[in-house]
């Protein structure tokens, strides 16, 4: 920094003159004391020691292409071997689905992706999504299933990788985020045995872990069932999960509901309005965009959730990194197949959250402008 | 015009817990008639108005709006809250839609209105309570007053055969008191069937038939105004005068 700088950053409250900002903002925020000056000096150490290394491996010694595992294990401990990712990303993403037919659940993942996203512009939310959705996850289950002219029959025991989860997450989300309503609305009610009856629900799912609703729903579940009548074993999961997101899903909301003021609902009782317009009309509007934050958060946990059902047999995200490791040429390499996992779990989960923040900003901005 | 009464409450009682709100209070309005009611507070004053349209039950005695008796039958509740309009003492406006949209609701879903007409009500209604400018603008950027006169319009928007003010100029700041009252001056002078609490004994004066003073559950008077304030009967009703007219 040049001489005259120090005036200008001296004079406290003044504003900063052209190369001063950045020291100023050192200052501030990194050596303000000396507590913090000597925080500053510990991260920026410990990152001079872990970042280089990582950096040497994961991109500068890494293997990114090679015919077989041979080059990896030649440069085993020195750098990443991404050739492995690059072998096995097909598999990964959609598991066991057949090879050539890896386009549908391509195209079926970006739908869900289109789906999730039309439903965060703020101008598409009215009554168009319903058919949208209804389309988008039709169209799905048409690619994914096929059995019509052009796509050959795929039986849902193939289904695997990023779509699986894609799909677990969606209509998990989407058949439980009415049925938390209902449910939040139901703990709410002045009929006791419909209060009973959601409060007993919701403690009782929520008391406990979703491991064990997915063991009930596919070890206990057949067992309580006539003989011939079988459910498969993905629609078993789907469901288990389902109840398990519709219970969190409906405290949250629950949540947003006691934010609503008593006259809110005095007001349209005084107008006449039956209870589903005023529930639908005056107070889940208000309730559900109080929820937003809690809401994606719950969303955000859910989709990470959805890799528990790989204990069940089913082979999502997880489980399609986790098979791909035990192919005998190809053992070993675990720490990238997690990374690159953890990086397709990061990229949705970040978007979420991403979204979620921009959204706040925006309804805030929003009722800004609903006030003086 | 037949001589049945709008509301006719007979002997009806309510209790919170141990609080006895109301004690066997009989009180009829007849059509077009404005009664004031006053009284020192928990005196009864608004549990009385807000069981008149269901937003609390009575627990014994008769209430009846229009010919139509109040039981528990949610139909019939809500049949008498779409002929009796209400205003709140802090508006309860919805936040979430405009002030259009505020008075358009009840007439679309519970009257079953078509959008341009309801549109076209709404307008007219905002032009009577003199805001028709402020028709797409939100609640929260309307002043205090403001926001009362569009409740106004928005209980008239359903054509209601009575309305009930809950104390509507009580949360209001003092320059805004007047712009409320001229409205439902207005609206009393147009033969609506009006009960009202409130203090504004200048509004009482000018508006009312009949002054109902309460006290402790009960209706300790009820006379034309210039007889409450004359020469009112009790020591209670003195008493309260005393205290908001002293000063």
């Amino acid at each position: 920094m040049s001489a005259p700088v120090h005036p200008v950053v001296n004079a406290a409250g003044s504003a900063p003159a052209g190369g001063a900002a950045p020291l100023r903002w050192l200052r501030a925020n990194l050596f303000a004391s000396w507590p913090n000056a000597l925080l500053t000096l510990a991260a920026l150490w410990l990152l001079w020691r872990a970042l280089p290394p990582f950096v040497d491996w994961a991109f500068l010694d890494a293997i990114w292409t090679a015919p077989d595992s041979k080059a990896c294990r030649a440069a085993a401990g020195e750098g990443a071997c991404w050739a492995f990712v690059a072998e096995k990303h097909r598999f990964i993403l959609f598991g066991t689905y057949p090879y050539e037919e890896h386009w549908r659940p391509a195209v079926a993942c970006v739908i869900l992706v289109g789906l999730w996203a039309a439903s965060g512009l703020r101008r598409l939310w009215n009554w168009r999504l319903v058919p949208l959705w209804a389309a988008g996850l039709a169209a799905v289950g048409v690619l994914m299933w096929g059995g019509v002219p052009g796509l050959p029959y795929v039986e849902n025991e193939r289904w695997g990788g990023l779509i699986l989860t894609l799909l677990l997450t969606t209509f998990g989300l989407a058949i439980a985020f009415p049925l938390a309503i209902l449910l939040a609305l139901g703990r709410r009610s002045g009929m006791p045995v419909i209060q009973g009856l959601c409060v007993g629900f919701i403690e009782l799912v929520r008391g406990v872990p979703l491991i064990s609703l997915l063991f009930m729903a596919s070890v206990m579940l057949p067992l309580f069932l006539p003989e011939r009548v079988t459910i498969d074993k993905l629609l078993r999961a789907q469901i288990a999960m389902i109840l398990f997101a519709a219970a969190y899903l409906a405290e949250v909301v629950r949540g947003g509901l006691q934010a609503i003021p008593r006259g809110q609902y005095e007001a349209a009782d005084a107008l006449g309005l039956s209870f589903w317009e005023k529930t639908l009309l005056v107070v889940l509007p208000q309730a559900l965009r109080i929820s937003i934050p809690p809401l994606v958060n719950t969303f955000i946990g859910f989709f990470k959730d959805t890799s528990l059902v790989l204990i069940i047999g089913l082979f999502d995200l997880l489980s399609t990194v986790k098979v791909s490791l035990t192919e005998p040429a190809w053992t070993g390499f675990g720490v990238e197949a997690y990374l690159f996992a953890a990086l397709v779990y990061f990229v949705f989960c970040f978007a979420m959250s991403r979204y979620s923040q921009s959204l706040e900003r925006e309804l805030a901005r929003a009722d800004a402008g609903r006030r003086r | 015009m037949s001589a049945r009464p709008m509301i006719e409450l007979r002997k009806v009682s309510k209790r919170f817990g141990d609080f006895q709100a109301l004690k066997a209070i009989d009180l009829e309005v007849a059509p077009g008639e404005k009664i004031v009611v006053c009284g020192p507070s928990g005196s009864g004053k608004s549990t009385m108005i807000r069981i008149v349209n269901g937003l609390e039950r009575h627990d014994s005695g008769t209430v009846v709006v229009d010919g139509i008796e109040l039981r528990d039958d949610l139909r019939e509740i809500e049949a008498i809250r779409a002929e009796v309009g209400m205003v709140f003492q802090s508006f309860n406006l919805f936040p979430h839609l405009t002030v259009l949209q505020n008075l358009t609701l009840a007439p679309l879903w519970v009257r079953k209105m078509p959008r341009r007409q309801a549109e076209a009500l709404a307008m007219e209604l905002l032009e009577r309570v003199k805001i028709p400018e402020q028709a797409g603008k939100y609640p929260g950027q309307l002043s205090g007053g403001q926001q009362q006169r569009v409740a106004i319009a928005r209980a008239l928007a359903m054509r209601p055969k009575a309305m009930l003010f809950d104390e509507p100029t009580s949360a209001l700041d003092p320059e805004m008191i007047k712009e409320v009252l001229d409205v439902m001056v207005e609206l009393a002078r147009e033969g609506m069937t009006m009960v009202v609490v409130t203090h504004e004994m200048g509004f009482a004066r000018t508006v009312a038939d009949r002054v109902v003073f309460m006290d402790q559950g009960e209706i300790v008077e009820a006379a034309p105004p210039q007889e409450f304030f004359g020469a009112p009967q009790t020591d209670r009703a003195r008493l309260f005068l005393s205290q908001i007219l002293g000063h």
